[in-house]
C-alpha cells in the first residue's frame, strides 16, 4: 500500500490520483469497480481459462449437482454451467455496451440539440420521445426485434432504441439550465460558434450526470437483453447466454436440479448490481468539482 | 441579558478534517438592542446565527462553548424545546426570500402555517391574522396578496412577506442574515426601514448579519465585527465606524464606498501605489444612437430599452446606473453584440455594429474590440476549464495563438491581473472571489480590447475584494487606454470609476452628466432617490483628504 492517508489531497489534476481517493472515499465504489473488472476480465479472458468447453456435450454427466470437477454443475446436456456462465459475460456485456453507447450517441445529440435552440425543434423531439417512452419498453423491444429479425445486432438496435429518450431528456435538461450561463455567453465572446458552444462548454457539463446514467442504463440493457433471449428472441441456443440458461433451467428447478437457472440468474444480477452501484462512483470521477 | 453567547466554538468535518468556522466568540445581548454582525465572507456570522438556533448543516456541531437565551441553555436544549422557541422566541430572516419561501403555496397560507404552528391562530381567524401580518408590513391591498404565490410578487416584497412570517408570532429576537443582500438599492432602503420600525414598535431585540458595514452602522445600535471565526472588535456603532481599533476594521471602513472616497482610498493606507495617470479623449469611439430593443411578451410587447442614445469617447469611463429591470442588462448586450437591437444605431469607430447581426458577429474582426467582464465571475468561468484554459479560449479561437506564445501569454494576462501563475491550473470552484473576477477581467482583456463592458463586476464581491478589484480596473485603464462602460446598481461605485455617469429607468435615460454633478446636484427625482437610498455610515474622520478633492472638483 502507499503512504498517502487518507484524507490526503489528491494533486491538482491527477486523475489517477483522484481515481483512488474516489475508490478509498467510498467503500461501495470500490466494491463495484472491483465487480466490474471481475465482468470485464471474465469478458476478455473467460473464454481461454474456463474448465470446459461450454458447447461440448456430455450425456453420461448430465444434470450433476455442483461438484469439485463441475462448479456449477451440469444441465440437461452435460455442458458445464460455470463454463458456460462465464463464457457468456462477453456476449452480454458486449450487447448492452453496444446498445448503451449508441443510445447515450443518439441521445446525447438529439438531446442537446433540442435543449439549446428549442422551439420547434425542440417540441417536434420531445413529442417523438414521449411516443417512444409511452410504449411498455420490454414489449416495444420485443417488436423491434420481431419485425426486424431475429439477430444479435437487432437486440442491440432495439435495446438501443428504447432507451434513446432518457438520455436525450437529461441532456436536454441539463443543456436548456446552461444556455443561457455566463461561461456559455463567455464562449461566445470568445468567438465560439454556437456548435463549439454547445459541444465543447456545455455539453461536458452534463457529463456527471450522464455517467450516472449510463452505469444504470448498463445494467437495465443486460436485463433487457437477457430477457429477449428468454422469450426466445435474439440470441439462439446452445449460444451460452445468460436469458437463454435461466430460461433452459427454469424446466429443471421443479425437478429439483435449481443450479441450472440459479447460477446465470446470480451472475445476471450480480451484473446489474454492479452497474447500478457504479453510477455515483463514475459521476465523482467524471465531476473535476469533486477534485477539491 | 436576553441572548448570551460565551466561548462558543462551532467545527466542521470535512474531507480535510475539521475546519474550525467559529473560534470562540461572546457576545450579549440585551433586550430591545439591534447588534450587528459585520464580517466578510467565511467569517463566520452565519454559522454563528445557525449555531445559536441550531439549525446547523450535517457535519457542523457546537464544539466548545455555552449559549443562554433567557436562561434557557440552546446548546443542550431538546429538538423539542427548540421547535417552540424557533420562530415563536427566535425567529430569522434569511438572505435570499424567494428561497425562503415554498414557492407551490399562496403567501397567505405560508403565514397561517406559521401562527397555527405555535398555536397563535385557529382555523377560524388565522385567515384574518395573516392579512393582518400582511398589513402590518406594509403590503398594499393584503386581501389579494394573500392569494399570491411567491413567484407573483417582487424581491422586495418576498422579502416583506418572510419579515411577515418571521413576525407573525411575536418572537422577541429577530436574526436578520443577509436580509437586503440581492434586492435594489431602493427596495434595500425600504426594507430595512420597515423591519426598523417594526423591530423597535414592539420592543424587540434583533441581530442584523451582513457584510456591509455602512448598512450595519447605520441600522444597528452595536457592531461586533468578525474575521475567520473570531471577533475582533465590538462597540457602538458610531465608535466602531468613527474610530475603528482593529486593523482589520480599519480597512473594512475604508473599503466601503462612500460619496468622499477616491478609488485608491479604498485600499488600505499601507497599501496604496501611486495613481496612474488616465487621460480620455474627445474622440467618441462608441456612439449610440436612438437604441431600442421590443421583446414580444405573453402580454404584448415588452419594451425594454425606449430608444436611448450616448456617447463613449476614447480611454473614457462611462457609468450606466439603474436598478434591476431598468434596462441596464438589456443594452450591455446589445452593445457587446450577444443581442441584436430592435431598431437604432451602434456606431463603433464609425462602423454601425448594429447591422451586423449577434449571430455573425463571433467571427467578425472587432469581436476582440468589445468584450465584456461578466457579473457573475462563478457562472461566467466554465467549470470544467481550469482558469488558464478560461484565459486562453478567446486567444486560442481569436487570435489563433497555440503553444509556447499562448502560455507566455496567459501568464502575461494573468501577472497584469494579479493573479499568481501558480493558480492557473486550479477549476473555478477551487478559486476564491476575486481570484475568478481576476479570471474574468483576464479573458475580457486577452484581446486588448477597445471598449469594456463592466456588468456590475464587484456585485458579487466582498467589499475589500471590490476595493483591489476596482483599483485592478482603474490601473488596467491607464495602462491599455480602453474605454469602459460601467453598469451597476450602486451610484458610490460607480463614482469611483467614471467620469461620466447615466441613469436609467424603465428603459430610458432619465438623467446623464459628469460624475461629480450627478452625485451631487441630482436633477431627476429618480436619481435623488437612488442617491438617498445609499446607506448612510455616520460621518467619520479617518482622513480628509479625499473630501478636499471631491471640493475642488466642484
Amino acid at each position: 500500500m502507499t503512504t498517502a492517508n487518507p484524507i490526503s489531497v489528491p494533486s491538482q489534476g491527477g486523475l489517477w490520483a483522484h481515481l483512488i481517493y474516489v475508490l478509498r472515499d467510498n467503500p461501495v465504489t470500490l466494491l463495484s469497480f472491483g465487480l466490474f473488472a471481475f465482468f470485464i476480465g471474465s469478458a476478455l479472458f473467460g473464454p481461454y481459462l474456463v474448465p470446459y468447453d461450454p458447447l461440448a456435450t456430455n450425456s453420461a454427466i448430465a444434470l450433476q449437482p455442483p461438484n469439485f470437477s463441475h462448479w456449477f454443475g451440469t444441465d440437461n446436456l452435460g455442458r458445464d454451467v460455470f463454463s458456460r456462465v462465464i463464457v457468456a459475460t462477453r456476449l452480454d456485456l458486449s450487447i448492452s455496451i453496444a446498445a448503451v453507447a449508441l443510445s447515450f450517441v443518439i441521445g446525447s445529440v438529439l438531446g442537446a440539440i433540442a435543449g439549446y435552440w428549442g422551439g420547434w425543434l425542440d417540441a417536434v423531439l420531445n413529442r417523438v420521445f414521449d411516443t417512444i417512452m409511452a410504449f411498455p419498453l420490454f414489449v416495444l423491444a420485443m417488436g423491434i426485434v420481431a419485425a426486424l429479425g431475429n439477430t444479435i445486432e437487432n437486440i442491440v438496435y432495439a435495446t438501443a432504441i428504447i432507451n434513446i429518450p432518457f438520455y436525450a431528456r437529461l441532456v436536454r435538461a441539463e443543456v436548456n439550465i446552461r444556455r443561457e450561463s455566463g461561461f456559455a455567453l463567455a464562449a461566445r465572446l470568445s468567438g465560439n460558434s454556437h456548435w463549439r458552444v454547445l459541444a465543447f462548454h456545455i455539453f461536458p457539463n452534463a457529463l456527471p450526470p450522464m455517467m450516472v446514467q449510463v452505469s444504470l442504463n448498463l445494467g437495465w440493457a443486460i436485463l433487457n437483453a437477457a430477457g429477449l433471449s428468454f422469450i426466445g428472441l435474439g440470441v439462439r441456443p446452445p449460444e451460452p447466454e445468460w436469458g437463454i440458461m435461466v430460461a433452459q433451467g427454469a424446466d429443471f428447478v421443479v425437478s429439483g436440479h435449481w443450479w441450472v437457472a440459479l447460477f446465470p440468474g446470480l451472475w445476471l444480477m450480480l451484473a446489474v448490481f454492479t452497474f447500478n452501484l457504479m453510477g455515483d462512483g463514475l459521476r465523482d470521477i467524471v465531476d473535476p468539482r469533486r477534485r477539491t | 441579558m436576553m441572548l448570551s453567547i460565551k466561548d462558543l466554538a462551532v467545527g466542521f468535518r470535512t474531507r480535510r478534517g475539521e475546519v474550525q468556522a467559529v473560534r470562540g466568540i461572546s457576545l450579549e445581548l440585551a433586550k430591545g438592542e439591534t447588534l450587528g454582525i459585520v464580517g466578510e465572507s467565511g467569517s463566520g456570522k452565519s454559522v454563528t446565527s445557525f449555531a445559536l438556533m441550531r439549525i446547523l448543516d450535517a457535519g457542523g456541531s457546537i464544539t466548545a462553548g455555552e449559549v443562554t437565551y433567557s436562561g434557557i441553555d440552546l446548546r443542550r436544549a431538546s429538538e423539542r424545546d427548540l421547535r417552540t422557541i424557533r420562530g415563536r422566541e427566535i425567529s430569522m430572516i434569511f438572505q435570499n426570500p424567494r428561497a425562503a419561501l415554498n414557492p407551490i403555496r399562496k403567501v397567505g397560507h405560508q403565514i397561517e402555517d406559521v401562527l397555527r404552528q405555535h398555536a397563535r391562530a385557529t382555523r377560524g381567524n388565522a385567515r384574518e391574522k395573516a392579512i393582518q401580518a400582511l398589513r402590518d408590513v406594509r403590503i398594499n391591498d393584503p386581501e389579494a396578496r394573500y392569494y399570491a404565490y411567491p413567484f407573483e410578487l417582487s424581491g422586495g416584497m418576498c422579502q416583506r412577506i418572510v419579515i411577515a412570517l418571521a413576525l407573525a408570532c411575536d418572537p422577541r429576537l429577530l436574526i436578520a442574515d443577509e436580509p437586503t443582500t440581492g434586492l435594489d438599492i431602493t427596495t434595500q432602503k425600504a426594507v430595512m426601514d420597515l423591519s426598523q420600525e417594526l423591530i423597535r414598535e414592539r420592543g424587540m431585540a434583533s441581530i442584523l448579519i451582513t457584510h456591509d458595514l455602512g448598512l450595519a452602522a447605520q441600522y444597528c445600535d452595536r457592531l461586533a465585527v468578525m474575521k475567520d471565526g473570531e471577533i475582533v472588535e465590538t462597540g457602538p456603532a458610531e465608535a466602531v465606524f468613527a474610530n475603528p481599533q482593529h486593523d482589520y476594521t480599519r480597512r473594512l471602513v475604508e473599503a466601503t464606498p462612500r460619496p468622499d472616497a477616491s478609488v485608491r482610498s479604498l485600499l488600505p493606507a499601507d497599501r496604496r501605489p501611486p495613481e496612474l495617470e488616465y487621460t480620455p479623449s474627445d474622440q467618441p469611439l462608441l456612439e449610440v444612437r436612438d437604441l431600442r430593443k421590443t421583446f414580444a411578451g405573453k402580454a404584448g410587447p415588452v419594451h425594454a430599452v425606449k430608444g436611448i442614445s450616448f456617447t463613449v469617447n476614447q480611454g473614457q469611463s462611462v457609468g450606466l446606473v439603474g436598478e434591476s429591470g431598468c434596462g441596464k442588462s438589456t443594452t450591455s448586450s446589445m452593445l457587446v453584440r450577444l443581442l441584436d437591437p430592435t431598431e437604432g444605431q451602434i456606431l463603433y469607430q464609425g462602423n454601425d455594429l448594429a447591422q451586423i447581426p449577434a449571430e455573425q458577429f463571433g467571427k467578425h474582426p472587432l469581436r476582440g474590440d468589445i468584450q465584456l467582464v461578466f457579473q457573475d465571475a462563478t457562472d461566467s468561468l466554465n467549470p470544467r476549464h481550469n482558469a488558464g484554459d478560461c484565459i486562453a479560449e478567446p486567444l486560442r479561437r481569436l487570435a489563433g495563438l497555440r503553444g509556447k506564445a499562448l502560455r507566455e501569454r496567459v501568464e502575461e494576462l494573468a501577472e497584469l491581473t494579479g493573479l499568481p501563475a501558480n493558480l492557473l491550473s486550479r477549476f473555478p470552484h477551487q478559486l476564491s472571489g476575486g481570484q475568478k473576477a481576476r479570471v474574468g477581467i483576464a479573458r475580457a482583456i486577452a484581446l486588448d480590447p477597445k471598449f469594456l463592458i463592466l456588468d456590475e463586476p464587484t456585485a458579487a464581491l466582498d467589499v475589500s475584494i471590490q476595493a483591489v478589484i476596482l483599483n485592478l480596473l482603474a490601473d488596467l485603464r491607464a495602462r491599455l487606454g480602453m474605454s469602459y462602460l460601467f453598469v451597476s446598481h450602486d451610484l458610490n461605485v460607480v463614482r469611483l470609476l467614471c467620469d461620466e455617469v447615466i441613469v436609467m429607468q424603465d428603459g430610458a435615460i432619465v438623467e446623464a452628466g459628469p460624475a461629480a454633478q450627478v452625485m451631487t446636484a441630482p436633477a431627476h427625482p429618480y436619481t435623488r432617490a437612488l442617491l438617498s437610498a445609499a446607506p448612510r455610515p455616520p460621518e467619520r474622520v479617518l482622513e480628509t483628504e479625499p473630501l478636499a478633492e471631491v471640493q475642488s472638483a466642484l
